[in-house]
């Protein structure tokens, strides 16, 4: 398990933005590319690689990749929909809209599809009270959902999944 | 039509390149600080503007710069706080998205009023898409000659980088955020020392939220006596709001702090009233943190003014009848939703955003959502809602950080306005399993606008 060229120099780019001897800072971005490189989520494995780029102690890796949410911690379907269920997003049909993606896909939060194409996770605030409900799915958020809209974005990733396969 | 200072261009198409911001006078700051103004002189127009820092504190900003330790050989920074994630909080990310070089610029002339020649945008892990694009405007002032070394010829050397987050509220707390960017869990220092003494690496550290960085911005260009005398009293300037939940335009406005709530909730400029022909029933005005105010405190103050959006008349009458402008995180309920299931909702978010590190907020926050679920799925009792009122209490001012206020606020807030509806919860178990509410009488009783 090993980052590519082009990732690897990646990484010590991200250590350049720090005073030096303070490698450690670039934990949280190498951690994000690390989940991007390896399937989506940070075995121990990954995580003791990225311990070794960064010459910290496993120990700091574990502690950080299990304090904050978005790192994975075992293996998530290909289209992860993390759907936000805080105050705002309920107020505009959230739980609805949960509802409807678990009955869709036959899951229950925290859950994957038996093909590995889906799992359900709800998540806190996103930032995107504005345009609620919403869900985040990979880099981008998608929002103002209603039912239609969460079929479109189901079909959307089956039919991407079917032509990268 | 109030003033817009922040927002004035995003609407022009392309302002997000740096070539269309120019044109449009962008970077006129920058320029003049180089050439006519010391760092000094910087914070001193800061601190004439009487701008409030906007992340949720409204500490006064000029006063925080000026407590910077400028001890000789060793590096100072200046953080930007990009990890908006208050409940109701999105008004940063419009900025950022749409606007983003009058962040960097504000960060420019920033740093060079605070000496910091490398200056982190730390953003939530979230917003992935807007650190392109905040990269996208750094290359692109680091083109033009606006980063780098010997900027304009002044000597002042600078650098931007963003570091991304990776999903933690905590890390909006200036010391959580500081652990963060050193690589840690996000857990809050105990104060003193403070950041400006001893931030990040150890070393004298500013921390401001991303719309008071970009305020800097108007503040040069107007002069800071000139922006002083947009709003009322100490609310100077103008205030980004980010509207939500039961409204008819949701989105984020630009306000001059002298309009008041009711217009800000029924004109068509801002929220545009209540959709669907109901009323409204009660409104948190400054993210989820800040107290919930039911109708008939929300539009007076406890003297029986007119309740104005800005910092002083929100917070008239302390917490007993009062709130406060927060983040101006402003979230909108009708009259058909719970406030116990809305409670529960943010009792859950505090609970799961809690570090963990002190007992009252770590085990408070678990048992304030239990109960709250209980009660919310009618299986509560009529001594929980004093339970929660005692653990609420306990939480409050009890922890290192203001998460456990944050976390108690609310549902005291909810407790002492509308203790009713969570006794009918406890008196109605089948129906509020049903999620049949009811008591609409907590409904502004008012006739509902004509749209």
């Amino acid at each position: 398990m090993v980052f590519s060229e082009d990732k690897l120099k990646k990484v010590q780019e991200i250590i350049a933005r720090y005073p030096a001897g303070k490698q450690k800072s670039a934990l949280i971005p190498v951690l994000h590319l690390a989940q991007e490189e390896f399937g989506g989520w940070l075995s121990a494995e990954a995580m003791d690689y990225v311990a070794s780029l960064l010459s910290i102690e496993p120990i700091e890796v574990y502690e950080v990749a299990t304090f904050y949410s978005m790192y994975n911690l075992k293996p998530v379907g290909r289209y992860l929909f993390e759907v936000c269920q805080t105050g705002p997003c309920m107020l505009n049909g959230s739980d609805q809209i949960i509802d409807y993606i678990k009955e869709k896909l036959g899951i229950g939060v925290g859950e994957t599809t038996s093909d590995g194409l889906f799992t359900l996770k709800t998540v806190e605030c996103l930032g995107a009270c504005g345009y609620a409900p919403m869900m985040q799915l990979g880099k981008h958020y998608r929002e103002h959902l209603t039912k239609e809209k969460v079929d479109q974005i189901i079909e959307e990733c089956r039919s991407r999944a079917t032509s990268l396969n | 039509m109030g003033r817009k200072l922040l927002l004035e261009k995003a609407h022009i198409d392309g302002i997000r390149s740096y070539d269309v911001y120019r044109r449009e006078g962008g970077y006129a700051s920058v320029e003049k600080v180089f050439k006519n103004m010391s760092p000094d002189q910087v914070t001193e127009e800061v601190k004439k503007s009487g701008l409030r820092g906007r992340g949720g504190a409204g500490f006064p900003t000029g006063m925080k710069w000026s407590f910077l330790a400028k001890p000789e050989g060793v590096p100072r920074y200046l953080v930007c706080n990009a990890d908006e994630s208050e409940p109701g909080t999105f008004k940063d990310r419009y900025l950022m998205e749409f606007i983003p070089h009058l962040l960097i610029e504000g960060l420019i002339v920033s740093s060079y009023a605070l000496g910091s020649n490398r200056t982190y945008i730390y953003i939530r892990g979230e917003y992935a898409w807007i650190v392109d694009i905040l990269e996208q405007a750094i290359a692109e002032a680091n083109a033009n000659g606006w980063l780098g070394k010997n900027i304009l010829g002044t000597g002042f050397d600078c650098q931007i980088y963003v570091q991304r987050g990776a999903g933690a509220y905590i890390c909006g707390e200036e010391t959580a955020l500081i652990e963060s960017l050193e690589g840690k869990r996000g857990n809050p220092r105990i104060k003193p020392p403070f950041p400006a003494v001893k931030g990040v690496w150890d070393c004298p550290t500013v921390v401001n939220n991303v719309e008071t960085l970009a305020a800097v911005v108007p503040i040069i260009n107007l002069g800071g006596e000139e922006y002083a005398k947009i709003g009322i009293g100490k609310s100077t300037g103008t205030k980004l709001i980010s509207a939500c939940g039961n409204i008819k335009k949701p989105g984020v406005y630009e306000i001059d702090m002298t309009i008041s709530v009711e217009e800000f909730i029924y004109s068509d400029e801002y929220c545009g009233g209540i959709p669907n022909g109901k009323r409204l029933k009660a409104c948190i005005p400054g993210g989820s943190s800040v107290p919930i105010l039911p109708t008939n405190l929300l539009f007076k103050t406890a003297k029986g003014d007119t309740r104005i959006m800005n910092y002083e008349s929100l917070a008239d009458g302390g917490f007993a009848t009062g709130t406060m402008m927060g983040s101006g995180g402003f979230i909108v309920m009708d009259e058909d939703q719970c406030v116990v299931r809305h409670t529960l909702t943010l009792a859950r978010f505090y609970r799961h955003e809690s570090c963990g590190q002190c007992s009252p907020c770590r085990e408070g926050t678990g048992w304030m959502e239990k109960i709250l679920k209980n009660i919310e799925y009618g299986k509560g009792k009529m001594s929980d809602i004093d339970l929660l009122w005692d653990i609420q209490r306990k939480i409050e001012g009890n922890t290192i950080c203001p998460l456990g206020d944050a976390a108690a606020w609310p549902v005291a807030a909810a407790i002492r306005h509308f203790r009713d509806e969570f006794e009918w919860h406890v008196l109605n178990p089948v129906e509020s399993q049903q999620r049949n509410f009811g008591l609409a009488h907590y409904a502004d009783p008012r006739p509902v606008p004509v749209a």
